[in-house]
C-alpha cells in the first residue's frame, strides 16, 4: 500500500509506464488549483481502469485508518465549500445525506470539469490547427517573399546592365559622330590645301603655256597653213560680211529675240496650262456643289460671316456667268481657289459624318431598315457565291453528262438501246401522266357540261322562281303588304337559294375529282367568281387537273405548285 | 532584220552622214564612204595619216579627217572627189578638231589647248579663241547652230564665252561660280547653258543664252559629284547622273529638283519589270549535223542564243565594289540618255555594269530594268521612237521597246564583238562597230 501525505499535497510526479492496468498515472498539479475549468497547465486525467480503480481506491483508504480518512475528506470538502459530511462538526458518526450529497456534488463537478476539460481541449486542437496553418502560411509568403526580393534583385541588375550598355551606345554615338565631324573637318582643310597646290600648279602651267604660246607664235611656221584647192561658197550662199557695230548690234538684236520667242513660248505654253486648271477648278466647284446636301450648310456660313460672305458670293456668281474667270488677275484667282476649298472642306465634312453615320450603324443597333450591316452584307454575298458555285458545278456535270452521252463510241443498237433506256422512264412517265391528263381532261368536260347544265336548270328554275315570286308580290301586293319587312326578306332567300344549288353541285364535282389520282395538295379556297366567302370550306381546286402536263424536273415541280397554290390564296 | 556583212573598220570611226544617205567609215589611212541602202563604196579617199576622228558637216557634203599624230586635218568633199583640203597646224599640235555648225569652218583646239583656230572654208580669215579650257566638253553648240559657247580658264578662274557662230563674234563673256569646269551643255531650245563642275564638286549652274545666271544647283558636299548629265529633248528637263548612284531630275521652270531616282542593287518594287539575259542551250538539230562541218554552223555552235526571261521581283542584281583608293572610281551613274520622244530616261549605274535602268519619264519611276550577261558598252535611243539598242560586247544586239524586249545574234562568222552602235537619222537601220569591224543592221518596220 502506498502511503500518501496526508494534509500537504505536495505535486507528485509518477513517471509514465504503459498502461497495463496498473495504478500508473500522471498527475502534475498545484494546490492553488481550485476552480473547476480554468487549468493554464495540461490536466491529464486519466480514468483509471474498473480494476485500477479499486487499487486506486484501496490505496487511499483502507480499514485501519478509516477515522483518518473520512476526517481528511471532511476537512477537504469544508475547504472546497461542501457542507461537512459528519453529522456533527467533530463527531465520527457520518451524516450519510450529506456524504451522498457531497458525492452528487463532486460527480456534478466531475463531470462539469470534463466537459470543461474537452472543451479545453477542442478549442486547443483547433487552435493547434489554426496555427499550423498560419504557420505554413506564413512559411509560404516568406519563401515567396523571398523569391520576389531575388527576382527584384536580378531586374535590377538588367536594368542596370541595360542601362550601362544604353549609356555605352550612347557613347559610342557620340563618338562616330565627333569622328564624323572631325573627319569632315579634315576634308575640308585638305580640300583647300589641295585647292591651293592647284592653283599653284595651275599658275606654273599657265606660265609655261604663255612661254609655249610665244614659241610657237615666234617661230612663224610656216606648216602652220591651210592649203586649200579652192574656196568654197557660204552654206548660205551669200557672201561674208565684215563685222560692225551694226553686226553687233544685229547679233545682240538676235540673241534677244531667241530668248523672247522662248519666253513666249513657255508663257503661251503656262496660260494654256492655266485655262485648263482654271476650267477643271470650276468644274470640280460646281460638281462638289451638286455633291454636297443642299441648303443646309449655306446658312450656317452665312449666319457667321454676315454681309460679307454674301457680297463675295455674289461677285463670284457674277463671274462665274459671265466667264469673267478667263481674266487672271489676282483677286479672281483667289477668290476661285477660295471658294473651292471652301467648298472641298463641306463635302469633306460631309463626307465625314457619312462616314460617322455608317460606322455607327454598324456598331449600334441598326435601325434603319434599308442600311444593312455589313456582316449581313457579306453573309449574303457569301451565301450566293456558294449557291453560284453550287449552280455552276451542277451545269457543269450535267454538261458532261450530256457530252458523255453525245459522245460515246458505240455501235448503232445499242445507241439506240442505251438512248432508248435513259428515256424509256421518262416515256413510261410521260404516258402516264398524259392518261391522267386525259381523264382529267374527259372529268373536266363533263364537269363542264354538267356546269353549263346546271347553270341552264338554275336559269330556268330562277326564271321559274322569278315568275313565282312575281306572283307572290302581286299576291302580297294585292292583300294589303304593308309589311314592309317581309320584303327585305325576300332578297335573302335568293342567295341562300342560290348558294344551295351551288352547294348541290359541289358534291358531285368532289366524288368527280376525287377518282383521278391526281396529286391532291392541302386544301385551298377556290376562287370562284360569283361567292368567295362561302367556298371556304370546299376541299378541291380546280387547278388540280392542270396539273396533268408531264413536268421534266420533277423536284422542281411541287414547289411550282406550292407557289401557285398561295399565289391563288392571296 | 537583215544584217549586212562585216568591213574592216578601225578606231571605231564609223559616222552616218547628217542627210542619211552615206555612211562613212575608216580604215587606217583610207575613208571610205559607202551608200547606206545598199553599203556600196561611193567614194575612197586616202589620207596622209592614221585617222583619229571623222566628222560630217552639217550639210553632209564635206568630210573631215582628223590625224592629231601629224597634227594634220583633211577635208573631202562628196561632190567633187578631187577636191582637197589641208590645214596644218604644225608645231602647234592638235587635240580636237570639229566642224562649226554651218559646214564651213573647222575648229581646231590645239596641243595643251592653248588655242582654238578656226580655219574658214569660205574666207581666207583666220580667228583665235583663247585660254579654252582643258576639259572634256569644252564647246558646246546650240541645236539651231546659232551660237557656240566654249568654256575658257584664265588666272585660275573658269569663264564662258558665247560667240555668234554667223561671223564669230564674241556675244558674252562671263565667269562661271565653278572650282574647275567639267563640262558645258547646251539645252535643245538654244536658251540655256548648263555648266557643271568637276566631281569633287556636285555643282552645277545654269546660264541663260545673254548670260544671266538662272539657278544654281548643289545636291550635296564633299563627297564625289557629277559624273553625267543629259537634256531631255523638249528642254523640260536635266537629268544628272551623279556618283552617289543616283539621278535627279530638274525642271526648267524652277530649276530644283522634282525627283531623285536611285539604282539600288536590289529591286523590289513589284511594278517593275526585271528583264533578265539567259542563256538558251544552243538548239542541237542533230539531223542537220554534217562532216566536216561548214563554218557557219561551227560558229554558231558556239555562240550561244539568248534570250530575255521576266524575273520575278525582288531581283539582286549583279554589282562590283569599285576599287576605293583610285581616282575615277567605276560607281555612279555614267550614262544618261532621254528617249526622242521625252519619255523615257535610260541610266547605267557603273557600279552595277550590267543592267540598263529604263526609267518612266511621264511618271517619274523606274520602268524595266534590263539585266545582260556581261557588261554594258554602249546603249542609244532610236532618233524617231523609243526604242533602245544596246550592246555589251558580245556578238548580239539587244533591243527594247515598251512592247517588249528582244536578244538578236548577229550572224556572222568569228568573233564579232560589238563595242558600239550608231542609229540611222530615219530609224531603220544602225551601224554595229567592233574593234576591227562594222556591219550594218536593217530593221523592219514591224520590229518590236
Amino acid at each position: 500500500p502506498v502511503c500518501v501525505a496526508m494534509g500537504d499535497w505536495k505535486t507528485v510526479t509518477v513517471p509514465v509506464l504503459p498502461s497495463d492496468g496498473k495504478n500508473i498515472f500522471q498527475y502534475t498539479s498545484e494546490r492553488r488549483i481550485s476552480s473547476p475549468g480554468m487549468n493554464s497547465q495540461v490536466l491529464r486525467l486519466p480514468l483509471p481502469s474498473s480494476k485500477s480503480m479499486h487499487t486506486f481506491f484501496s490505496a487511499f483508504c483502507t480499514e485501519e485508518n478509516i477515522e483518518q480518512s473520512l476526517s481528511y475528506l471532511d476537512r477537504e470538502l469544508t475547504t472546497l465549500g461542501f457542507p461537512s459530511i459528519f453529522a456533527e462538526p467533530r463527531g465520527r458518526e457520518l451524516n450519510l445525506i450529506s456524504v451522498i450529497n457531497c458525492m452528487n456534488e463532486l460527480l456534478v463537478l466531475q463531470h462539469k470539469n470534463l466537459r470543461a476539460q474537452e472543451e479545453v481541449e477542442m478549442q486547443h486542437l483547433k487552435l493547434g490547427s489554426d496555427m499550423d496553418h498560419l504557420q505554413n502560411c506564413y512559411a509560404k509568403l516568406k519563401e515567396q517573399l523571398e523569391l520576389s526580393k531575388r527576382e527584384i534583385v536580378g531586374l535590377q541588375e538588367r536594368d542596370r546592365q541595360l542601362q550601362t550598355k544604353n549609356r555605352n551606345l550612347h557613347q559610342l554615338l557620340k563618338n562616330e559622330k565627333d569622328e564624323v565631324q572631325k573627319l569632315q573637318n579634315i576634308i575640308s582643310s585638305r580640300a583647300t590645301q589641295y585647292n591651293h597646290d592647284m592653283k599653284r600648279k595651275e599658275r606654273e602651267y599657265n606660265k609655261l603655256k604663255e612661254r609655249l604660246h610665244q614659241l610657237v607664235m615666234n617661230k612663224k611656221d610656216k606648216k602652220i597653213a591651210m592649203e586649200v584647192l579652192n574656196y568654197v561658197g557660204r552654206a548660205d550662199g551669200k557672201r561674208g560680211a565684215w563685222r560692225t557695230d551694226k553686226t553687233e548690234a544685229r547679233n545682240e538684236e538676235e540673241m534677244y529675240k531667241v530668248l523672247l520667242s522662248d519666253f513666249e513660248q513657255r508663257q503661251k505654253q503656262l496660260l494654256v496650262e492655266n485655262a485648263e486648271l482654271k476650267k477643271v477648278l470650276q468644274q470640280m466647284k460646281k460638281e462638289i456643289i451638286s455633291l454636297l446636301p443642299p441648303q443646309k450648310q449655306k446658312p450656317k456660313e452665312r449666319s457667321e460671316d454676315g454681309p460679307v460672305l454674301s457680297d463675295l458670293e455674289e461677285d463670284i456668281g457674277e463671274l462665274n456667268k459671265e466667264n469673267m474667270w478667263e481674266l487672271s488677275c489676282e483677286t479672281v484667282r483667289e477668290q476661285l481657289t477660295n471658294s473651292i476649298r471652301k467648298q472641298w472642306r463641306m463635302l469633306k465634312n460631309h463626307v465625314e459624318k457619312l462616314d460617322n453615320q455608317v460606322s455607327r450603324v454598324h456598331s449600334g443597333a441598326l435601325n434603319d431598315k434599308d442600311v444593312i450591316s455589313r456582316e449581313d452584307h457579306e453573309l449574303e454575298t457569301e451565301k450566293l457565291e456558294l449557291e453560284i458555285q453550287q449552280c455552276k458545278e451542277m451545269i457543269k456535270t450535267q454538261q458532261q453528262l450530256l457530252q458523255q452521252q453525245l459522245m460515246s463510241p458505240c455501235d448503232d443498237d445499242t445507241t439506240l438501246l442505251l438512248q432508248d433506256c435513259y428515256l424509256l422512264e421518262e416515256k413510261e412517265r410521260l404516258q402516264e401522266e398524259w392518261r391522267l391528263f386525259r381523264e382529267q381532261k374527259k372529268n373536266f368536260e363533263k364537269e363542264r357540261r354538267s356546269f353549263t347544265e346546271a347553270a341552264i336548270r338554275l336559269g330556268l328554275e330562277r326564271k321559274a322562281f322569278e315568275e313565282d315570286r312575281g306572283a307572290w308580290l302581286k299576291q302580297q301586293f294585292l292583300s294589303m303588304s304593308t309589311d314592309y319587312k317581309h320584303s327585305e326578306s325576300v332578297t335573302t332567300p335568293s342567295a341562300f337559294l342560290g348558294s344551295k344549288y351551288w352547294f348541290k353541285l359541289c358534291p358531285d364535282q368532289d366524288n368527280r375529282l376525287a377518282k383521278s389520282a391526281s396529286r391532291q395538295r392541302k386544301p385551298h379556297c377556290l376562287s370562284s367568281p360569283l361567292s368567295a366567302e362561302s367556298w371556304q370550306q370546299t376541299p378541291q381546286s380546280i387547278t388540280n387537273n392542270s396539273a396533268a402536263s408531264t413536268p421534266p424536273a420533277r423536284d422542281s415541280k411541287p414547289n411550282q405548285w406550292e407557289e401557285s397554290e398561295g399565289e391563288e390564296t392571296e | 532584220m537583215n544584217f549586212s556583212e562585216l568591213f574592216k573598220l578601225t578606231g571605231l570611226l564609223s559616222r552616218f552622214s547628217p542627210n542619211g544617205k552615206c555612211l562613212a567609215s575608216c580604215v587606217q589611212y583610207r575613208l571610205v564612204v559607202r551608200d547606206v541602202s545598199t553599203l556600196q563604196v561611193l567614194q575612197l579617199y586616202t589620207c596622209l595619216d592614221q585617222i583619229q576622228h571623222i566628222e560630217w558637216s552639217s550639210d553632209s557634203l564635206f568630210i573631215l579627217c582628223a590625224m592629231y599624230k601629224r597634227g594634220i586635218v583633211q577635208v573631202w568633199s562628196l561632190e567633187q572627189p578631187d577636191w582637197h583640203c589641208k590645214i596644218d597646224e604644225g608645231s602647234a599640235g592638235l587635240v580636237a578638231s570639229c566642224w562649226s555648225p554651218d559646214g564651213r569652218h573647222i575648229l581646231n583646239t590645239t596641243e595643251f589647248h592653248l588655242r582654238i583656230t578656226v580655219w574658214s572654208l569660205c574666207t581666207k580669215s583666220v580667228s583665235y579663241i583663247k585660254y579654252p579650257k582643258a576639259c572634256q566638253q569644252g564647246i558646246a553648240f546650240t541645236k539651231d547652230g546659232r551660237y557656240m559657247a566654249v568654256a575658257e580658264r584664265r588666272d585660275c578662274k573658269d569663264f564662258v564665252s558665247i560667240f555668234v557662230c554667223s561671223d564669230w563674234q564674241l556675244l558674252r563673256h562671263f565667269d562661271t561660280e565653278t572650282q574647275d569646269l567639267f563640262g558645258i551643255e547646251w539645252a535643245p531650245n538654244g536658251c540655256v547653258l548648263a555648266v557643271w563642275d568637276t566631281c569633287l564638286e556636285y555643282k552645277i549652274l545654269l546660264y541663260s543664252l545673254d548670260g544671266r545666271l538662272l539657278s544654281t544647283y548643289r545636291a550635296y558636299e564633299w563627297s564625289l559629284g557629277i559624273k553625267s548629265i543629259a537634256w531631255s529633248p523638249s528642254s523640260q528637263f536635266l537629268a544628272i547622273g551623279s556618283y552617289d548612284e543616283k539621278v535627279r531630275i530638274l525642271n526648267h521652270v524652277t530649276w530644283k529638283k522634282i525627283t531623285e531616282f536611285e539604282h539600288p542593287t536590289t529591286i523590289a518594287n513589284t511594278k517593275t519589270i526585271v528583264y533578265k539575259e539567259v542563256e538558251k542551250s544552243p538548239s542541237a538539230e542533230t539531223e542537220r549535223l554534217s562532216l566536216p562541218p561548214s563554218r557557219a554552223s561551227a560558229s554558231s555552235w558556239f555562240s550561244t542564243q539568248s534570250k530575255y526571261d521576266i524575273s520575278q521581283v525582288p531581283v539582286s542584281l549583279h554589282h562590283i565594289k569599285p576599287v576605293a583608293d583610285r581616282a575615277n572610281p567605276k560607281i555612279g551613274v555614267g550614262m544618261l540618255a532621254f528617249s526622242a520622244d521625252n519619255c523615257f530616261l535610260a541610266t547605267k549605274n557603273d557600279n552595277i555594269p550590267n543592267a540598263v535602268w529604263i526609267w518612266d519619264i511621264q511618271k517619274l519611276k523606274l520602268f524595266v530594268v534590263l539585266e545582260q550577261l556581261s557588261a554594258i558598252q554602249s546603249f542609244q535611243w532610236d532618233p524617231r521612237q523609243p526604242r533602245l539598242a544596246l550592246c555589251t560586247g558580245n556578238s548580239k544586239v539587244y533591243l527594247w521597246s515598251p512592247a517588249g524586249c528582244v536578244s538578236v545574234q548577229v550572224p556572222m562568222e568569228g568573233d564579232f564583238q560589238i563595242v558600239s552602235l550608231s542609229w540611222h537619222s530615219s530609224g531603220d537601220s544602225m551601224a554595229l562597230l567592233s574593234k576591227d569591224n562594222f556591219c550594218v543592221c536593217y530593221l523592219e518596220r514591224e520590229e518590236v
